[in-house]
């Protein structure tokens, strides 16, 4: 209703609550290109579910701690607190983060899974290049 | 008509997959009346030309264990794969990636400069190191590369099943066996194992509160370990949950935690990030300061989640890593 504005580079997936946010998501959609990932919960104590937010809790923070561990930093996931009345804190926490993922630069897994695996197409085009000289040679045989 | 024709063969792994070979005790020798072994480097003294001198798809099964880690291994994979009608990923290394597979969490040239170099029992003034290629006495020999990236075979050549386990249990082996050899093969890609957790076949499994709560988590060698009751209660680290079933819960029945080497079931894609998910949802606490402590407790989550499936994982490695 108020029209706030925020940076249009953020795809939004709704779900019921934020206990439903399973770590595999976020890695997924680190894995298909997403800079970074924020999940949105209610404030504590404001769980339609009882659990929901406190679980999303507990599995962030052993998650940040395993992607510190796997070389992804730590603003690329974050969990705020933004409960339905905040239109305002959405814009301003969107704004925020996308001008930090800005700063970090492009985590790109799709180029680098691409990159890591030019040590293999190598080896694949090799072994093409291997059996086009010997049919070649097959050839000039005859 | 002659013998369907099998082949064995290792790349990055520990020789444990070949033990349970040997394993299957007898019933190996009603394998071997049944087929023809034509490579198994680890038992048998084929050479590579032999292997070469075959028609494509002549080998009906090949059993390769070991993750894919350096040139020869790729070389062996592509050769094997075009040898074989069945192409088979034998134990944890190939299906997952495997204990090798932790690897992706470093740099090459760190592990190289380590393992010639800074090991306390490694003694290298010159810091030789292998060289890919080189000439001593007029000859000219070459050694493979180790890659950047540890692979599971499927990320290397096509694959057609996967025999989970480190080591796969001898009766999956024996049931792989007899579905080739009767011809009565599930779905290409299917694991040929149970598709349940482990917990479903866990003679602790009555012990597994429907709410624990964790208030602490204890490694193994922490304290004595209750032999009935479900490690969760225990605050033990189990990764039975997330865990494919099939070994006949040996670890748990040892007294030992699962430690998640037969990877996960067909519904889950990550297995670190769905146990991490369950375990840390049922921590007790509702703040930070009460949590952190708990979580505190699980020192490597890497190490501890993704043991046996870091390269197969979502994220496969570390990813700030060099690559070339």
């Amino acid at each position: 209703m108020s029209r706030l504005k925020y940076a249009p580079n953020v795809r939004v997936i709704r779900l019921m609550c934020s206990g439903r946010v399973d770590p595999q998501f976020i890695l997924e959609a680190l894995r298909r290109g997403a800079d970074g990932v924020l999940i949105g919960g209610c404030h504590p104590g404001d769980c339609h579910y009882v659990e929901g937010n406190y679980k999303m809790l507990r599995r962030y923070r052993l998650l940040q701690r395993m992607l510190g561990d796997l070389g992804i930093a730590a603003p690329r996931v974050r969990l705020e607190w933004i409960s339905a009345a905040e239109g305002e804190r959405v814009k301003s926490v969107i704004n925020e983060m996308t001008r930090q993922l800005q700063a970090l630069g492009p985590l790109d897994l799709p180029g680098k899974f691409t990159d890591w695996d030019q040590e293999v197409i190598a080896l694949a085009r090799e072994a093409q290049a291997k059996v086009a000289a010997e049919t070649e040679a097959e050839v000039a045989h005859v | 008509m002659s013998k369907p024709k099998v082949a064995f063969y290792w790349c990055a792994s520990c020789g444990g997959c070949e033990e349970t070979v040997v394993d299957l005790a007898e019933d190996i020798l009603g394998v071997v009346e049944k087929v023809d072994i034509v490579l198994w480097p680890v038992a048998l003294d084929f050479k590579y030309h032999d292997l070469e001198a075959l028609a494509d798809g002549e080998i009906t099964a090949t059993l390769l264990n070991g993750a894919i880690r350096s040139s020869e291994q790729e070389e062996m994979a592509v050769l094997l794969r075009r040898k074989s009608k069945y192409l088979i990923a034998y134990g944890a290394c190939a299906h997952l990636g495997g204990i090798p597979g932790l690897a992706n969490q470093f740099d090459r040239e760190d592990i190289l400069r380590f393992n010639y170099e800074d090991a306390p029992t490694v003694v290298n003034e010159a810091k030789t190191r292998p060289q890919l290629e080189f000439t001593e006495d007029g000859r000219s020999p070459h050694l493979p590369e180790l890659r950047h990236v540890v692979r599971t075979l499927d990320q290397v050549v096509d694959v057609d099943f996967y025999i989970p386990g480190c080591p796969p249990t001898p009766n999956l082996t024996k049931a792989a066996f007899a579905a080739l050899l009767s011809g009565n093969l599930p779905p290409k890609g299917s694991v040929l194992a149970p598709d349940t957790a482990l917990c479903e076949e866990c003679p602790r499994k009555a012990t597994k509160p429907a709410d624990v709560a964790f208030t602490a988590f204890h490694r193994p060698h922490e304290q004595l370990l209750d032999p009935d009751k479900c490690f969760l209660t225990q605050g033990v680290v189990c990764m039975g949950p997330a865990t494919r079933s099939g070994c006949g819960a040996q670890c748990t029945c040892g007294n030992m935690p699962c430690t998640g080497c037969f990877g996960p079931t067909s519904r889950v894609r990550d297995q670190g990030a769905k146990i991490l998910s369950s375990l840390c949802a049922n921590v007790a606490g509702r703040t930070e300061e009460e949590i952190n402590p708990v979580l505190q407790g699980i020192p490597d989550p890497v190490g501890t989640f993704y043991r046996y499936g870091l390269p197969s994982s979502l994220l496969r490695r570390r990813v700030d890593l060099p690559h070339a």
